[in-house]
């Protein structure tokens, strides 16, 4: 058997040979012709930064202000969509009605919403829980007509000959088939969410990890801005391996099999 | 249960056809069947592939709607899915996300009986399918013939008047095969319920049906009907016996004459599902 633990050995390697990477880079300024290490922050600097932005109080208010509005657009995100995903996959009508609208404004990066948004929404707040909505609101739609779509339709019959009404068929048989398909889109559309956070706080004025991220930039501090990319990275990283631990917990019948 | 009762499971089959496919694909599954059924007797339907025997069978569960014709079962005409009417597939169709026990109490979960009720009905169940000890296990943890086992369980706890079985052993190997078929045969004397058994397999249906249906190839019609009055229980040494092969041998014989031309397989839901381009991409 393939141990936990060396497996865990070379992903470890991996992460620090990618800083020692950066750092022999940075620091010696390397210009590989088509990218240039000159003006690069090196891992030193940045761990300073980070440092100082722990020193200063405010991370907590940034993290808390960030997270907030990426659960709360991710949270409105995740009840629209498997509902919408779930109509559309199961209704031919639904499906006509529905999904030529959200087809056309599937491919509108969140950057082109921001004006929109600020006019919409009558607080900056709202606005920004909205940018971080559209980012997680298809990936969890499109996985949920698709799961619900997969469903085995022997399933269904046999169902029906076994006595399932409406109701119990969509809360029996629908939802839990398309659970897998389901969770990956929640899992997709928590890392997409994040993605979103740093145009969403475009908006904001004070707080926000991405707000930090983009205030540093037009300041031009770099090394704020690599802790701003990193936060939200490992912030990212952490919520959608949340994800995946909980839908596993949700889905326990489509665990590998062998381990119980 | 009560002597004065009725026996349930008597099956009424006046001019019955089937079309299956749409506009100018629409061609008949099985044309102008007449035939009754018995409560309580096993019937084996052998007929050549896409011959309309799983066609028909899917019409008495209520997935498919006849054209023409009319179906009946206790007199009342087949009008949809029915737990009175239990289904068993070729390929298991058991909910992946049920455990093997709440699997089989579902039916009984769809009628409105309570958890501990069901689940004392499942595990007496699963004890006559012989999987004791099984009930904890997702389907996915189990043998191909374990799995069929489970959904004829499944079917079975409904105390169905009509137990419809399309090839339900036929993806199995050999050896579990037989195993089943005299497993199945075991059940049946004890829950005595009207079986109609779909399969391609001459040796299969000799040796399990009171009466054998022969159909023809498409559109599928009765060309043989048969007793079959071998003594129960019945061993796998029949399948030797001198009678055994005559009988063999006429079937045989009928289904060579009628092998013209090689159908696509036809399924209880209908036609075979066509591969559906996705889309969107994901």
């Amino acid at each position: 058997m393939y141990g936990s633990f060396n497996r865990w050995l070379p992903r470890a390697a991996s992460l620090l040979l990618c800083l020692l990477f950066w750092q022999l880079a940075a620091s010696h300024h390397w210009n590989l012709g088509l990218v240039t290490f000159a003006n690069v922050p090196t891992p030193l600097a940045v761990i300073e930064a980070a440092l100082g932005l722990g020193d200063s109080g405010k991370l907590a208010r940034h993290l808390g202000s960030s997270l907030s509005r990426v659960f709360a657009g991710y949270l409105a995100a995740l009840v629209i969509g498997v509902a919408l995903g779930l109509a559309i996959g199961r209704s031919k009508w639904a499906e006509d009605l529905l999904l030529p609208p959200l087809e056309v404004l599937r491919p509108i990066p969140a950057v082109a919403w921001i004006p929109l948004a600020i006019l919409m929404f009558p607080s900056s707040e709202l606005s920004m829980v909205f940018i971080t909505f559209t980012g997680a609101l298809f990936p969890i739609l499109l996985n949920t007509v698709h799961g619900v779509e997969g469903v085995d339709p022997r399933l269904i019959a046999s169902a029906k000959s076994l006595g399932a009404g409406r109701r119990a068929m969509l809360l029996e048989v629908i939802l839990p088939g398309a659970a897998p398909s389901i969770i990956t889109g929640l899992s997709i559309g928590m890392g997409t969410s994040w993605f979103c956070l740093v145009t969403a706080e475009m908006i904001s004025g004070q707080y926000g990890i991405g707000y930090y991220t983009w205030e540093s930039y037009t300041i031009q501090n770099y090394p704020d801005i690599v802790v701003g990319m990193l936060l939200i990275g490992v912030l990212g990283m952490g919520s959608s391996l949340l994800i995946k631990r909980l839908g596993g917990v949700f889905t326990p019948w489509h665990r590998p099999r062998g381990k119980a | 249960m009560s002597v004065f009762l009725q026996p349930e499971g008597r099956i009424d089959i006046r001019g019955l056809s089937i079309s299956l496919g749409e506009g100018s694909a629409a061609f008949e599954a099985v044309q102008g069947l007449d035939c009754l059924i018995e409560p309580g007797q096993f019937v084996c339907i052998l007929g050549p592939s896409g011959c309309g025997k799983s066609t028909l069978l899917g019409a008495l569960a209520g997935h498919l709607q006849p054209r023409d014709g009319s179906l009946k079962v206790d007199g009342a005409p087949v009008s949809g899915p029915s737990p009175q009417r239990g289904m068993v597939f070729q390929q298991h169709t058991l909910f992946p996300w049920r455990t093997v026990r709440d699997n089989i109490a579902f039916g009984l979960k769809m009628r409105g009986i309570g958890k501990a009720e069901r689940d004392k009905a499942a595990d007496e169940i699963l004890a006559l399918v012989g999987l004791e000890g099984f009930a904890e296990r997702w389907p996915d943890q189990l043998s191909g013939g374990m799995q069929q086992r489970v959904e004829i369980a499944r079917v079975l706890v409904n105390r169905p008047r009509l137990l419809l079985m399309d090839e339900p052993f036929g993806a199995l190997d050999a050896l579990t095969r037989l195993n089943m078929q005299e497993l199945l045969l075991d059940i049946w004397t004890r829950i005595r319920t009207t079986v109609v058994f779909v399969t391609h397999d001459i040796d299969e249906a000799l040796f399990l049906a009171d009466r054998l249906l022969v159909m023809s190839t498409r559109p599928g019609r009765i060309i043989e009907d048969l007793r079959l009055d071998f003594p129960r229980p019945r061993t796998t040494e029949l399948v030797t016996s001198h009678e055994f092969s005559r009988l063999k041998r006429h079937c045989l014989e009928l289904l060579r004459h009628e092998d013209g031309r090689q159908l696509p397989r036809l399924n209880p839901l209908g036609l075979p599902p066509e591969n559906k381009l996705p889309r969107f991409a994901l």
